[in-house]
């Protein structure tokens, strides 16, 4: 099995060494302490695993090592700039979009790609886009509420 | 719950030659000796009124206990410490609104230490609903025990009457005056507690100042940024990966076993002891293969093991006398055994009256998953002197007990730590992963992660029980019922009694049960009211009469039936019930019920299509009362989240099982409800100051379910009486 060397997460390109059978979400969270990505089922189901490959959302469970070669991996821990939280994550907070939080890292991740993409999503488009990411606590309301908040936020910057 | 009015507070003091207060362990000394100056206020509960437990069947003549201590720092910092569970109840925030309600301290100055067993006072475990009605009056108490303390002392420092300061902010000053003094420096070089008067006031809901508010969740800015270590996110130096080789089947046993493939596989070590068979290595699919490599034997499954189509018939002929517990079946280990016993709930009395009809029908809901999004995980560090895990669960106390009786080793050696943890929904209890961890860890001397999958999750984990429930009515043409017969086989007591009638029988009988079940958020009150509130509505639609109208009719003045009225009322109002009629496929249900002293009536709207037999609940109306609010906004997000949970019970998540295995155990083959199911919901809280506060983290889910059935029958003339109501759609 070929072994993968370096990753390139978060703007930076890290030395790893690690099998590249193993899953991407293995790697960010047991190598480089990237523990933001949560697994939650292994099959792609829920979404807690999300990350960015080059801009798109992605199951980091169902995604090996070795199929992300030298694709820019965008994380939960990058958002965050000098102590600053960004629009996605305030809007989280301040419509408490979570209870458990363990699918948080998912939604504000798949969020984040979506308003990358479509700065001002109607609420179909929000719901389809996201529909993939569980949140088993079921406060899919207030998730919706703060995507949408933290597209008005983006607008107006 | 009215015992806090004799709760004793006795002094606690600093030092191991200070009378010591029940149960203060050498583990707890030392924590105490360890702690800086400052100033401790230990809050003692008579044992036989312990908050939960007491002491009995845990060796000590104890005549009291700790339920709670509260730290003040030289810099001002309040620490608290209680065994409770954060799960996503938001208990962190709630509990801390407590104490900055009575200290008068800003909830940011406040750290709350929750379920570490080597740290915080004895709990029971989280579960019942019982953290808001028992712990938080009792963090009130020891806070405005520890404003007294804090008074005294600054009425030493200005030379004055106590009665002539104020309180404000983490200061203390005179009042009207500028000068102030804040706890931090009152607390300087201090090491003590003092003796309170037990009826120190603790403040009324209706002078609420930071509980009865909309809090933020208090470590929210962790979670949304990925900092906030689960369980399964601990690493430690070393950390190895743990897998376990699980029977194929329920109820089989090790026959013969080769592991030397996986034992020459480089960083492997297998572990084999008794039953348990399992592999340690680097990274996890390292250790998979392993696993893999180990070639094992087993036993066949029990002949007789039932499918999820024969279970409601195994159940019915299954019935286990005297309580059966255990039953033959497996239930969850450790967990509360809340629903044992047989319980009757009243004995028919003269008939209210003469039926001018009868109904008798039988209803079933069938195992469900928990689901919780982060599954059992652990990570245990053995030492020769100390085990240490991390695990999220609902009974760190528990789990420490079961880990020293399934290592040997006594309880003082193991330490357990639950970080705030990925949701549990009643169904963390048990000590698997845990002890599974501790295992390997032991034999590879090195600390060891498990983190079940989610197959072994749906697998491995428990279940909420299935159950039948059989219904037989008697109700009068001018809408009284007058009789009432209600049999529950395996679910559970929970709310068992109907309020609509006081003369009737209601009966739980415990059964075997194939699938290792344990309790569930709300534990049986969903079944028993699914069945209920469907049969209520089948009876208003056999009156011709509306349901609404037929339930208010059959409710009493009471102040219980007032507040279930009240929700009702209320929850009609603000949907508009009546105003629109079924039409095109789109239909209207409610439902409603009490339990754990909290009241919730729920209005559906749905539109249901026969021809693709595809449901949407669209719109849902909740009106809910638990006493006093202590967090708006947190309690409506706990409504709107148990209803929704609530909604992939009702619609359909369903176990499926035979031949000793589950058929469905992958998110791909078991639906929980998605952004596509979720509807508009509007939530009104009916805020009762007058009342103390219920915990609502269960009931909210229990009324979902029949107003969605009955929304359905409105819809369609479809009655659905099993939950799942439409797992392969809706069926003409």
């Amino acid at each position: 099995m070929p072994k993968v060397k370096e990753l390139f997460v978060n703007g930076k390109t890290v030395p790893v060494d690690v099998d590249g059978e193993r899953t991407l979400l293995s790697v960010l969270r047991d190598d480089l302490d990237l523990t933001g990505a949560k697994y939650g089922c292994g099959e792609g189901q829920c979404g807690a695993c999300t990350v960015l490959l080059d801009g798109n959302p992605i199951r980091s469970c169902r995604t090996t090592a070795a199929e992300v070669g030298k694709r820019k991996i965008t994380t939960i821990e990058s958002l965050e700039k000098d102590g600053r939280l960004h629009p996605v994550q305030e809007s989280f907070l301040k419509f408490d979009a979570m209870q458990c939080a363990y699918c948080t890292n998912g939604m504000i991740m798949s969020a984040y790609a979506l308003l990358q993409k479509s700065p001002d999503p109607s609420e179909a488009e929000i719901i389809r886009f996201m529909n993939g990411n569980v949140c088993r606590c079921g406060v899919y309301q207030r998730i919706i509420a703060a995507v949408k908040d933290a597209a008005k936020t983006l607008q107006n910057k | 719950m009215n015992s806090y009015d004799t709760l004793i507070l006795e002094p606690g003091r600093y030092g191991v030659d200070a009378p010591a207060p029940a149960r203060l362990d050498f583990t707890r000394r030392d924590f105490f000796k360890s702690l800086g100056c400052g100033v401790m206020v230990l809050f003692l509960v008579p044992s036989a009124l312990a908050q939960e437990g007491g002491s009995a069947g845990r060796g000590g003549a104890a005549t009291s206990e700790i339920a709670a201590w509260i730290h003040i720092g030289e810099d001002g910092t309040v620490t608290v410490y209680t065994g409770k569970t954060e799960v996503g109840q938001n208990i962190r925030t709630s509990l801390t609104q407590a104490v900055a309600e009575e200290l008068q301290v800003p909830v940011s100055s406040i750290k709350m230490v929750m379920a570490d067993t080597d740290l915080v006072p004895y709990d029971m475990g989280t579960f019942g609903s019982m953290t808001t009605p028992q712990m938080a009056p009792i963090l009130h108490r020891a806070a405005a025990a520890a404003r007294g303390v804090l008074l005294d002392m600054a009425a030493d420092y200005f030379k004055a009457d106590k009665t002539t300061l104020t309180v404000a902010d983490g200061k203390i000053s005179k009042t009207g005056g500028t000068e102030s003094v804040t706890f931090g420096q009152l607390t300087k070089g201090q090491k003590f507690t003092k003796t309170m008067d037990n009826s120190t006031p603790i403040t009324p809901a209706k002078d609420w100042k930071i509980a009865g508010t909309s809090v933020p969740k208090v470590d929210g800015r962790e979670f949304v940024t990925g900092k906030h270590k689960y369980s399964s996110d601990m690493k430690l130096p070393g950390l190895l990966q743990g897998k376990v080789l699980w029977p194929p089947t329920f109820g089989a046993t090790l026959v013969s076993v080769d592991t030397k493939a996986a034992e020459a596989m480089a960083g492997v070590k297998v572990v084999h002891d008794g039953n348990f068979i399992g592999a340690v290595a680097p990274d996890v699919l390292t250790a998979e293969y392993a696993v893999n490599a180990i070639t094992a034997e087993w036993s066949p499954p029990p002949a007789d093991f039932p499918t999820d189509k024969t279970i409601f018939e195994y159940l019915k002929n299954n019935v286990v006398q005297g309580g059966g517990r255990g039953g033959g079946g497996r239930r969850g280990g450790g967990a509360p055994f809340v629903e044992e016993e047989i319980q009757q709930e009243a004995v028919p009395a003269a008939p209210a009256g003469a039926a001018d009809h009868t109904l008798k029908q039988t209803y079933t809901v069938a195992y469900i998953a928990h689901t919780p999004l982060e599954p059992r995980a652990a990570v245990a560090d053995w030492q020769p002197e100390k085990l240490t895990v991390w695990t999220g669960t609902q009974r760190p106390f528990g789990v420490r007990s079961d880990l020293a009786r399934d290592l040997g080793i006594p309880e003082e050696r193991v330490r357990v730590i639950v970080p705030d943890t990925g949701s549990g929904y009643g169904g963390k209890h048990s000590n698997e992963a845990t002890t599974q961890a501790a295992r390997f860890s032991r034999a590879a001397g090195k600390p060891v992660k498990v983190v079940w999958t989610r197959e072994e999750e749906f697998t491995h984990a428990f279940f909420r029980p299935a159950g039948v429930i059989e219904v037989t009515s008697g109700v009068s043409n001018d809408g009284k019922l007058t009789s009432w017969e209600f049999t529950n086989y395996n679910s559970g007591n929970a709310g068992l009694g109907s309020p609509y009638i006081a003369s009737q029988t209601s009966v739980y009988r415990a059964t075997r049960t194939p699938l290792a079940q344990t309790s569930y958020r709300a534990l049986a009150a969903t079944a028993n009211n699914f069945a209920r509130e469907v049969h209520m509505d089948e009876l208003a639609r056999l009156l011709k009469m509306d349901p609404l109208e037929f339930r208010l009719k059959n409710l009493t003045d009471s102040a219980r039936d007032a507040r279930l009225r009240a929700v009702f009322e209320t929850a009609a109002k603000t949907f508009g019930w009546g105003a629109a009629k079924a039409a095109g496929g789109r239909g209207f249900g409610i439902a409603g019920a009490t339990e754990k002293n909290s009241f919730i009536a729920t209005c559906a709207e749905v539109l249901a299509d026969t021809s693709s037999g595809t449901v949407k609940v669209v719109r849902v109306v909740i009106a809910y009362d638990c006493g006093a609010v202590v967090n708006p906004n947190h309690l409506k997000n706990q409504v709107e989240g148990a209803m929704m949970m609530g909604l992939g019970g009702a619609l359909f998540e369903a176990i499926e099982f035979g031949k000793g295995t589950i058929s469905n155990p992958h998110l791909a083959d078991y639906r929980v409800p998605h952004f596509t199911d979720s509807p508009k919901v509007e939530i009104i809280l009916i805020d009762r100051k007058d009342i103390p506060s219920a915990g609502a983290g269960e009931t909210p889910i229990i009324a979902i379910a029949p107003a969605v059935s009955n929304a359905i029958f409105d819809a369609t003339a479809i009655r659905l009486r099993h939950m799942p109501l439409i797992p392969d759609g809706l069926k003409a």
